[in-house]
């Protein structure tokens, strides 16, 4: 991500509010909770994955560039955007949470959170959460972060999706752009590491039609050697003493004075929506940005 | 090269297929779309994949098989891999599953789609009552359904217009394409005319025909009538009344097409019974709603069933009629 932005002259340009219409920051898993009750149970998934994993993605997406990629000058700018962002209200609009009912999956049955071992059968611990950010800056004033996690989903994947704005005029008639959607820029995380953009190409043949087509980067193509695991990386930068990308308390206490309002708005209101497992999460999170006239990417 | 998995999970056959792409490069860019065929595994499915392999040589896609295998069995997914030689220019994934998962095809192709790309759900045979409302027909943008593959085609082709929803489309539409182009094209020649009246004569269970019938009335407001006929198959002939005459197109071997318009020598043109291969390739072009059809659909009801008297239009007559005008 880092390399991404600050290397290219490609890029930086665009990544500002007068392009991007909103960013959607995915980690999503395919696995049930089944054993993990003891750790999970009352936690939630804001509070275990968007807390530090989301967040940290986040802050990396949006912040300025660093003075160099030392520990401190890259915390610095991650703790800025971190002190910039929060969740804007009314929390039951800009936020969704859902629980994972048993069903099929993937060619297996699977149970639902309430019929794991280690769960009490009304547990309201929430598998699926999203949530909306907005990040106070000139740069991104006005452009929504989408950031959402959950088990048991349609497949492993986590992802940074920036979404840009169409192009203000088409001078095209009205059937030819119908298929064409907004330009993307995807960051694959993992699996398959990479950079997948999504454009607008002519169809072939003689009517003038033109749909959204895909260019790939992987970096297992590009480079056959393969990047370390996530957590390697991690402990290999704690060993050597320069945890640059390990958030520090400050970091820690920021992000968790962004969620706070939320879990304590979701503590005192209802219980999480259910959605069936091995489905991209529940109907009020498709709500929460329908609401915008946007939606999901299928990742 | 096929790879076959069997006994496994989808996020097993993900895994292999992201190792197939880091080893071999195995289709790195450009699938432009999923399409998922829902089938009963048999015999047939061998054919059907030949044809979204020929389909996927103009658009490259990853093709999802959902075979249903035996009901009485344990649950269980067999999958297989087809890339390179095998599979066009597609990865086609062919997934085979038993017992209670038989009912279950979604939740296997849910984690299989392409991220992003628009999702195409092709019935080649029976297809579900309402397409948009079966679960994996609510994954996708386009819906194919093939009315001709149906046990009753005519009837079910009212249950199409009844639970038509945005993307639907049919095989049987798909088939009159030619048909369509020659006979509009037919009317953009002078002398320009309004049509009064028209027919179409064919086979009695071809939902082609009934389609055609009810394009013409829907398009042109005009009485249609639909005749049968025993001896051949498709659509034998359609008649468009004019004050001139009529213009004729007529097929009676399912290959070459003959058409008549007064003052004007016959022509040949050629009206083959397209290939299923043929008709998916032209469906995957345009993936946005098929708002003609859904008017042809809706005019099913206007024509009226009955015999078509095939008397050979009347050539002497028409002439004469253009020459005297062209003298006054």
């Amino acid at each position: 991500m880092l390399a991404l932005r600050f290397a290219n002259q490609l890029f930086e340009p665009i990544w500002n509010a007068n392009y991007v219409d909103h960013v959607q920051i995915t980690m999503a898993e395919d696995i049930g909770l089944g054993g993990r009750a003891g750790y999970y149970d009352g936690i939630g998934a804001a509070r275990d994955v968007i807390q530090n994993h989301l967040l940290q993605l986040m802050a990396l997406t949006t912040m300025e560039e660093p003075i160099s990629f030392r520990p401190k000058a890259l915390r610095l700018e991650k703790i800025k955007v971190l002190e910039a962002a929060r969740v804007p209200g009314p929390i039951s609009e800009t936020t969704a949470r859902g629980q994972y009912t048993g069903g099929w999956q993937g060619g297996q049955k699977v149970p639902g959170l309430l019929e794991e071992e280690g769960f009490a059968t009304d547990s309201v611990t929430e598998t699926y959460a999203a949530i909306t950010l907005s990040v106070d800056t000139r740069r991104w004033a006005g452009v929504p972060f989408y950031l959402r996690t959950g088990k048991r989903l349609g497949r492993r994947v986590t992802e940074i999706a920036v979404v840009f704005k169409r192009a203000p005029h088409l001078p095209f008639d009205d059937t030819a752009t119908e298929e064409l959607g907004q330009n993307a820029l995807v960051v694959r995380v993992q699996p398959d590491e990479g950079v997948t953009m999504r454009f607008g190409s002519k169809v072939p043949g003689n009517t003038m039609e033109v749909r959204d087509v895909s260019m790939d980067f992987s970096y297992g193509h590009s480079f056959t050697e393969s990047s370390p695991e996530a957590y390697e990386r991690l402990l290999l930068d704690v060993l050597l003493g320069e945890p640059s990308l390990f958030p520090n308390s400050e970091e820690v206490e920021l992000s968790w004075q962004i969620l706070d309002p939320v879990i304590k708005y979701w503590h005192t209101h209802g219980a999480p929506e259910p959605y069936p497992a091995g489905t991209w999460g529940p109907e009020s999170a498709d709500k929460m940005l329908d609401a915008t006239g946007r939606h999901w990417r299928r990742p | 090269m096929i790879i076959d998995l069997p006994k496994t999970t989808t996020s097993l056959v993900n895994s292999k297929l992201v190792h197939l792409r880091q080893q071999g490069g195995v289709n790195a860019v450009g699938r432009v779309l999923t399409l998922v065929i829902v089938t009963d595994d048999d015999e047939r499915t061998e054919e059907i994949i030949d044809a979204a392999n020929d389909a996927s040589r103009e658009h490259p896609c990853r093709v999802i098989v959902v075979a249903r295998g035996m009901k009485r069995a344990s649950a269980r997914l067999d999958a297989q891999i087809r890339v390179g030689g095998d599979a066009g220019a597609s990865e086609v994934i062919v997934l085979r599953m038993y017992g209670p998962l038989a009912d279950h095809g979604d939740s296997c192709v849910i984690p299989l789609l392409l991220p992003d790309a628009p999702v195409v759900a092709w019935w080649p045979f029976e297809a579900p009552p309402v397409p948009a409302e079966d679960p994996i027909g609510k994954l996708a943008q386009r819906r194919i359904t093939d009315a001709a593959a149906e046990r009753n085609p005519i009837k079910m082709l009212d249950a199409r217009t009844k639970s038509y929803k945005q993307g639907d489309t049919d095989l049987a539409w798909t088939r009159l394409t030619l048909w369509r182009a020659v006979l509009a094209a037919a009317l953009d020649l002078p002398p320009l005319e309004r049509v009064t009246a028209a027919s179409v004569v064919g086979d009695g269970d071809s939902p082609s025909a009934d389609l055609l019938a009810a394009w013409l009335a829907a398009r042109l407001k005009v009485p249609v009538r639909r005749g049968k006929s025993s001896d051949s198959q498709g659509i034998v002939r359609v008649e468009l009344e004019r004050r001139s005459g009529s213009v004729v197109l007529h097929r009676p071997d399912g290959k070459i097409g003959t058409l008549t318009q007064p003052g004007q020598p016959d022509r040949r043109v050629a009206l083959q019974r397209r290939p299923v291969a043929d008709c998916l390739s032209e469906e995957l072009r345009r993936l946005d709603a098929d708002e003609i059809y859904e008017q042809a659909l809706g005019g099913l009801g206007k024509i009226t069933r009955g015999r078509v008297s095939t008397k050979p239009p009347t050539p002497e007559k028409a002439p004469t009629r253009t020459r005297a005008q062209a003298n006054a």
